[in-house]
């Protein structure tokens, strides 16, 4: 297909994808809203006005960066698992998959469904936060960099898991099991260097780590970890998890016969 | 030019389930040609390799000279495919699922919304078209799956059971609706266990069984091929046990019902004549044999 016909495909799947996450709204975008005020309210307020500054700044401040990040992650991450899955589960993929819509389109589309979800939340989380404590941006370039390339890795792991999942079970395993614990230890609530030095090493194998650092950096320019190295993990994961979809989908993988 | 050119096409299920052993056939353009065979004898499989739902194991498969190995994207937007399961998505509009459809072969949604339109009020879609898709009835999911395989102008046209479970009228619409595409151009394959719909409306067929074509040939010539065929008689007054006539087999149905067996030698006139001398008067002949049913079961009950 040209250049035109392919921006016209893309359109089609991202506006879909639009539409349905919008239509149900009060499932998919107010809860981590709520979910991310009551942080703020519990974590920010009454149990942070009792510990002491991180590096010079409130703990409420400290936590803001990671609240909004983490929204962003499980946002774009069942945005597409949740989309992908059920269209498989009904077999509406089919409409793509006898169309001549290159693979690559289908997961463009869907990822860009899942950040464009991912962003929503975490504008409308900031906007809550402005409720607890005054939003500063020390750098809007790696704000945006980082809430990008996170929203975008995070739609990349969701497709897979999609792709990979065989009933609906296997597209709740990941992020209860996986997810989670990695988002709640990556430096949400405290800052690695607290921490003894086994599981600071340790913590520096979680990605999500360098993600929520590296936007604490872009919001109020302290990090516990090189941003540059973050960015670099994140176009990795990125890069690994695009090729990887890209050949499950060649090879029909979860959905040929 | 072949709409479809199918070689040696082999699939093999994971577990071992042999689908297809190597079958081939050809679809003229602009044919209208039926794909018959009973339940698991691989027709489906064959048309999910045609659409590119399912990975064939060998083969080839061309859709209007284009390789759907070497050149899959051309191949598809020539094809439109009515599954035989519904396959929409449930929570969508009527009209969103056309429209989308038609955005995943790059038409313009201007262009999608015209056509998505026109076939929606053909197939008396059009009061439905802002409603999801799962409160349609089931007459109305086939005919929307209907207008979403024709939203691109597909060349080739596949109907994979396209009327099972639909009324008689909703058939009769169908058929009407298929006979004018296919007269407009359009190549058709038709899956059908309604053995009288294929022989309405196809001109070639194919018959498969147990993975492997076991007739390819076009409807006339299959029906020449038919030996016997039944015949119900209504007399004008009752009818007590007619004289037999050799070679002919007569059966009395009821007081004014006769039903005969014409042989393909034997001539029908002779018969007539020989109850017109018993003083029998006949008010009308129907002919009662399924005549495509009968062959199809002798093919596939022989192999």
């Amino acid at each position: 297909m040209t250049f035109g016909k392919n921006l016209i495909t893309f359109n089609t799947i991202v506006r879909k994808e639009i539409v349905r996450f919008t239509r149900i709204w009060p499932q998919t975008l107010l809860p981590s809203i709520i979910t991310m005020a009551l942080y703020f309210v519990i974590f920010g307020k009454f149990i942070g006005s009792q510990i002491g500054d991180i590096n010079n700044i409130t703990y409420m401040q400290f936590i803001v960066p990671g609240l909004i990040m983490m929204p962003v992650i499980t946002n774009s991450y069942s945005n597409v698992v949740s989309s992908f899955f059920s269209s498989k589960f009904q077999r509406s993929v089919e409409e793509l998959l006898v169309s001549p819509t290159p693979d690559y389109l289908i997961i463009l589309g869907y990822i860009c469904g899942g950040v464009i979800r991912g962003i929503i939340v975490g504008i409308g989380v900031s906007i809550t936060s402005l409720l607890f404590e005054p939003l500063t941006i020390h750098s809007p370039g790696f704000v945006v960099l980082y809430i990008t390339l996170t929203s975008v890795l995070f739609s990349l792991a969701g497709f897979m898991n999609a792709v990979l999942a065989k009933k609906f079970d296997d597209i709740s395993i990941i992020p209860a099991f996986v997810l989670t614990p990695l988002t709640y230890l990556g430096g949400i609530f405290y800052s690695i260097n607290l921490l003894p030095p086994f599981w600071k090493t340790l913590s520096r194998f979680n990605p999500i780590l360098y993600m929520v650092n590296g936007f604490r950096y872009g919001l109020l320019g302290i990090s516990d970890v090189n941003i540059f190295f973050g960015v670099g993990i994140s176009l990795f994961f990125i890069a690994a998890l695009f090729l990887s979809n890209l050949y499950l989908l060649k090879k029909g993988v979860g959905l040929k016969r | 030019m072949k709409a479809l050119s199918i070689s040696n096409l082999y699939k093999t299920y994971q577990g071992g389930v042999i689908a297809l052993k190597g079958i081939s056939f050809d679809v003229e353009k602009g044919d209208f040609f039926a794909l018959l065979g009973p339940n698991g004898a691989g027709k489906s499989t064959a048309i999910g390799i045609i659409s590119s739902l399912i990975n064939k194991t060998g083969g080839t498969v061309r859709i209007f000279g284009k390789d759907i190995d070497t050149k899959s994207n051309e191949a598809k937007t020539h094809v439109g495919l009515v599954p035989q399961e519904f396959n929409c998505n449930i929570f969508e509009r009527v009209t969103d699922i056309v429209v989308n459809q038609a955005g995943y072969y790059g038409i313009h949604r201007k262009v999608a919304m015209a056509r998505a339109e026109y076939f929606l009020k053909k197939l008396g879609l059009w009061r439905k078209r802002s409603e999801v898709s799962q409160t349609l009835s089931g007459g109305m999911k086939r005919r929307l799956m209907i207008a979403r395989a024709l939203i691109h102008h597909p060349q080739l046209l596949i109907l994979d059971e396209p009327t099972a479970g639909v009324d008689v009228e909703t058939r009769r619409d169908m058929w009407s609706f298929m006979t004018e595409l296919n007269q407009e151009g359009t190549t058709i394959i038709l899956t059908t266990h309604y053995l009288e719909e294929a022989e309405r409306l196809c001109r070639n067929v194919a018959i498969i069984d147990r993975g492997e074509i076991i007739e390819n040939t076009s409807v006339k010539r299959l029906l020449s091929k038919l030996d016997k065929e039944t015949f119900v008689l209504e007399t004008r007054t009752p009818v007590n046990n007619p004289k037999p006539m050799e070679g002919y087999s007569i059966m009395q149905e009821d007081d004014g019902t006769l039903k005969i067996e014409v042989y393909k030698r034997q001539n029908m006139n002779d018969i007539i004549l020989h109850l017109h001398n018993q003083g029998i008067e006949i008010l009308s002949i129907r002919n009662i044999s399924g005549r495509l049913e009968e062959l199809f079961l002798n093919l596939v009950n022989k192999e």
